[in-house]
Parts: C-alpha cells; structure tokens; sequence
C-alpha cells in the first residue's frame, strides 16, 4: 500500500519519504535525540547512585514544581473562563466583524513577549494605575501591592497564553452547523439547554486542545515569574534555566527538566482520558 | 422571537467579550503610549512627560540595533528552512498514503507539547555532549527545529482537500515535472506557505526562552531585553516593539488584500 498518490497511483513508491526526510531527520537529530541525552545528562553525570539527581530534584525543588503545577492549573481555569465567552460571542455573534475581531485576538503576538511581559510591570507596580485605581476602591489595602505577588504572575501567564485557549475553541465553535444550533434550540425548549446539550459538546475538541496550549507553556515559564514576581513567586523554570547555565548542575539541572516533561505528558494522557479526546491537531 | 431577558443576557455576553478584548489590548495601548515617554532614570515604568526623543533616535542605543539585526537574520535563515522542510511534509502528508504518516504526525505534535525550557534544554544537553560551540548556528537549528511542526501543521490545514486531479491533468496535457510543479501545485499552496513562513518568522523573532539555553554569548532582540529589564530599560524597546506591531499588521493587510485577490481570480477563472 505504500506509496499510492490519493490523486492516482503515477507516482514513484519513495516520493513521500524523499518529502518528509529533510524534515523528519531534523526533527529526530534536534529534538528526540536531545530529548535522550538529556535523560542520559540526568542519570550518568550523578554523583551518587544514578537517581541522585532525581532524588534531588524532588527534595530540594519540589515545592517548585507543586507551585508550577499550581499556577498552571489556575491561569489554565482563568484563560478558559475569560477565552471561551469571546470564542463563543466571536463564532456567533459577530457576523462581518468577525475577520476582525481575529485579527485583534491575535494582535498580541506581533509584540514581543518580552515586552508585553515588561507592559504589565508598568501597570502593576506600586507607583502604577492599578494600584492606584485598587486602593482607591477599597479593593487593596494602602500600601497593598500587586507587583511581586502570585496575583501578578497568575495574571501574566493568563494574559500571555489567553490567544491560545481562544482560537481552538474558536475554530470548533466555528465548525458547528448552524442548524444544528436553532434544532437544538426548538428540542431543548431554550438557549441554555441547547448550549449544555449540542454546542458544549461540540466544543470540547477545541476546549481539550486549547487548555493543553495553555496549560504546556504556562507550566514551564518563568519569564512571568520573573518579570512580575519576587523569588517567593518563582517557577520549576527558572530553577532549570539557573541550574543549566549559572550553577551548571548538570545531572541535576536535566532530571528537574526530564521531570517537567514527564509530569506533563502524564498530565496530557490523563486529560485525554477524562474528556475523551485524544485529538489534538 | 427573542425574549427581553434573552437579549440581556446576550448583550451581557457581548460586554465580556469586550472587557476581555480590552484585556489583550492593555498591554499593547501601555507598550505605545510609554514610547512617547521620557523616563525619570533608567527604567521606563512610570509615566514622567510627553515627549518623541525616542522615535526621532530610534538607533540610539547599538547594542539594541545589533541584536535586531541578528534576529532578523536569524529569522530570515530560519524561516527559510522550516518552510522548505516543513512545506514538504505536508505536501507528502496530504497527497500521498504512506507506511509511517502516523509517526510522522506524532513527531509534529510532540514538540508543541513540549514545554519550551524542555526544548531548549535538552537541545544544550546534546550540544555540550557534542562539544558544540554555541552561536549563531546553534540559534538557527533550534529556530528551524520549534518551527518546522507549525509551518507543517499551518499548511497542512490550507491545503487540505485540494484537487489534486489539477496536477494529472496537467501531465495529461503533455506538461513535464517541472513544469507541474512551477505552473500547478505551487501557485496552489502558495498561500498556505506565505501564512506559515509568517509565522515561522514570528516565532523566531518572538523566542526567548529555547535562544537562552543555545545562544552562546550572542544576543538577540528578545536577550537583549531580558537583559535591558535588569539594568536599563529605555523607551527605544517601546519604539522598536511598536515598529514591529504596526510593521506586521502591514504585512499582514497586504497578505489578506492578495489572498482575496487570488480567491477571486481563481473562482472567476472558473466561472469563465
């Protein structure tokens, strides 16, 4: 069977792999193999016996990564909350302004992380508008701080991940027959029982794919953490990157950072197992 | 047959949505706004007075404008392969049935369920087991690595259920290989390639976290700023990051203006 054009069978029996090569080898000589070498970093270069960085990891950087998982989690909820009501009102309620509106969800990305990052520093410190408008209303208590606090960095992570919770849902939103919808509407005798029963379901593809977007990067940044928080704030992240290229820790720094990415794809199967999903793309 | 309630709770809906849009926009009307701020010291965080020093000297600050560039130049090599690469994937995955195409999804998707600090990491591991030197070469093979999957994925998703049959009736017609490929499938899937060189492009301009493991001592525009948010950080960042916002958006209008263009040349030679 390998090799048959879908178009016709005119075509040489390699012609897929000879297309794939190039970019499959790239992938496998850049990001399996490291992924290798970095399990090989963790347990060869180990001091004591070969789960001594491991071992390390969990004890001295734990509440890292229970604090990681944590602001995950919530800036996850947050952006879910926050993202689904505007996928929700930009596949339906829009009409002609939904090209737009698109295009505004995604204008954030033509600024550099970095600096959007660094904005939110300049509306949260102590001298700055939201401090300012908070205790005004009671809200903070004078002297109240937002800037080194979790409030920041939770806020950061949701900002900065928010498009990628909003476009997947969006995108399976948008997919949805219309018909279907108004059918719902006249069987479920109501909007609300229709979007529990029909729409909801419908969207669970995109809400699946659009928490695990946020959720991944959320996770293993720590850009936010150290924009917006205080060492008290910090994330499995800055651990790895401070590991990795001041202390050089090797051993240690690749098990924190094998960690990471096993309690992530652990994280991923059981999700995929709850919502009943396992597409991603 | 709306009722009154229901319009509330639709217009309640409608007000979210805003308020959230208002949210990614806040960021973005401080990044503008405090371009045209004179700072009082080294950092530009508090509002001092209005005032355009920065964009009449945009070039003030070398260390800046080197990093621009490098990242540019990064970027354009980057983007360059990834597309190639990545383009051709997806050209094998939607036209061909082939032993293996599954494994080939999943190394796809695999490195966007990778947390980045993974993917750069692991990459420092291997090249510190290499001996590697790092540089400008190590920077572009971990741009052309975390972007091949989006450009493969990004045109896969635009091409998508194409007629194909196009390309047999071409060879029917007497046209060579070559002259399918130049006069057929690219003009085809060219829009998908110029979306996904965009964002591949995006993307290797925007990186930080992957650069700071592989970047040796080089310095990109966004190193460049973790570094600048640490000692001095000038309104020239807000003037570059601004160049870049209203820059994109150009591009961007330019690409949907010639897409639409081709859409409609494409359906109107049909009709004729």
């Amino acid at each position: 069977m390998a090799g048959i054009a879908a178009g016709g069978a005119r075509r040489h029996p390699l012609a897929p792999y000879l297309l794939v090569a190039p970019g499959v080898l790239w992938l496998v000589a850049f990001y399996l193999i490291p992924l290798l070498t970095l399990g090989r970093t963790a347990v060869a270069g180990a001091a004591g016996p070969w789960y001594d960085g491991f071992a390390r990891a969990f004890t001295v950087y734990g509440h890292h990564l229970v604090r990681s998982l944590d602001y995950a989690l919530i800036a996850t909820a947050l952006a879910l909350a926050l993202g689904y009501p505007l996928a929700y009102v930009m596949a339906f309620r829009s009409g002609r302004l939904r090209n737009l509106l698109l295009g505004l969800v995604i204008l954030p990305f033509f600024t550099t992380f970095l600096v959007r990052t660094f904005a939110w520093k300049t509306i949260l410190n102590d001298r700055g508008p939201a401090v300012w408008v908070l205790t005004r209303l009671h809200l903070l208590p004078a002297g109240g701080r937002l800037l080194d606090t979790a409030v920041a960095v939770i806020g950061g992570l949701t900002y900065n991940f928010l498009p990628f919770m909003v476009m997947p849902i969006y995108v399976s939103l948008e997919k949805i027959d219309r018909r279907l919808v108004e059918a719902a509407q006249d069987l479920y005798s109501g909007p609300l029982r229709a979007f529990g029963r029909v729409v909801l379901p419908l969207s669970l593809p995109g809400v699946f794919a659009g928490s695990l977007l946020t959720f991944i990067p959320a996770m293993g940044d720590f850009i936010n953490a150290e924009l917006l928080g205080s060492p008290n704030q910090q994330m499995i992240g800055t651990v790895i990157q401070n590991q990795f290229l001041q202390v050089r820790d090797y051993p240690l720094a690749a098990a924190l950072s094998f960690t990471l990415m096993a309690l992530i794809t652990l994280g991923v199967l059981l999700y995929a197992r709850v919502i009943g999903t396992e597409d991603l793309a | 047959m709306a009722s009154p309630v229901r319009k509330i709770a639709q217009r309640a809906l409608d007000a979210y949505a805003i308020l959230v849009l208002l949210y990614l926009f806040l960021p973005i009307g401080v990044i503008i706004l405090y371009s045209f701020n004179k700072p009082e010291g080294k950092f530009n965080f508090v509002w001092k007075a209005f005032s355009t020093e920065a964009w009449t000297d945009p070039f003030k600050y070398r260390p800046l404008v080197d990093a621009m560039k490098l990242s540019l130049g990064v970027a354009l090599i980057s983007t360059s392969v990834a597309t190639v690469f990545g383009a051709l994937i997806a050209l094998a995955l939607c036209r061909y049935r082939f032993r293996g195409s599954g494994l080939v999804n999943l190394l796809l998707v695999l490195p966007l369920t990778t947390p980045e600090v993974v993917l750069g990491s692991s990459l420092l591991s291997l090249f510190l087991s290499l001996n590697v030197a790092m540089g400008f070469a190590t920077i572009v093979v971990a741009h052309v690595m975390f972007s091949v999957s989006y450009v493969a994925l990004t045109v896969r998703a635009r091409i998508r259920g194409f007629d194909w049959t196009l390309e047999e009736a071409a060879m029917d017609l007497g046209a060579g290989p070559f002259r399918v490929v130049t006069r057929v499938t690219l003009p085809l899937i060219a829009p998908g390639i110029a979306a996904a060189a965009m964002l591949s492009f995006a993307l290797s301009l925007d990186d930080f976290i992957i650069t700071l493991f592989n970047s040796g001592s080089r310095v990109t525009y966004p190193l460049y700023i973790y570094g600048a948010q640490r000692s001095a950080y000038p309104p020239q960042i807000n003037v570059v990051a601004t160049a870049i916002l209203f820059g994109s958006l150009l591009l961007l209008g330019a690409t949907v203006l010639w897409q639409n263009r081709s859409t409609r040349e494409s359906t109107g030679g049909r009709a004729g």
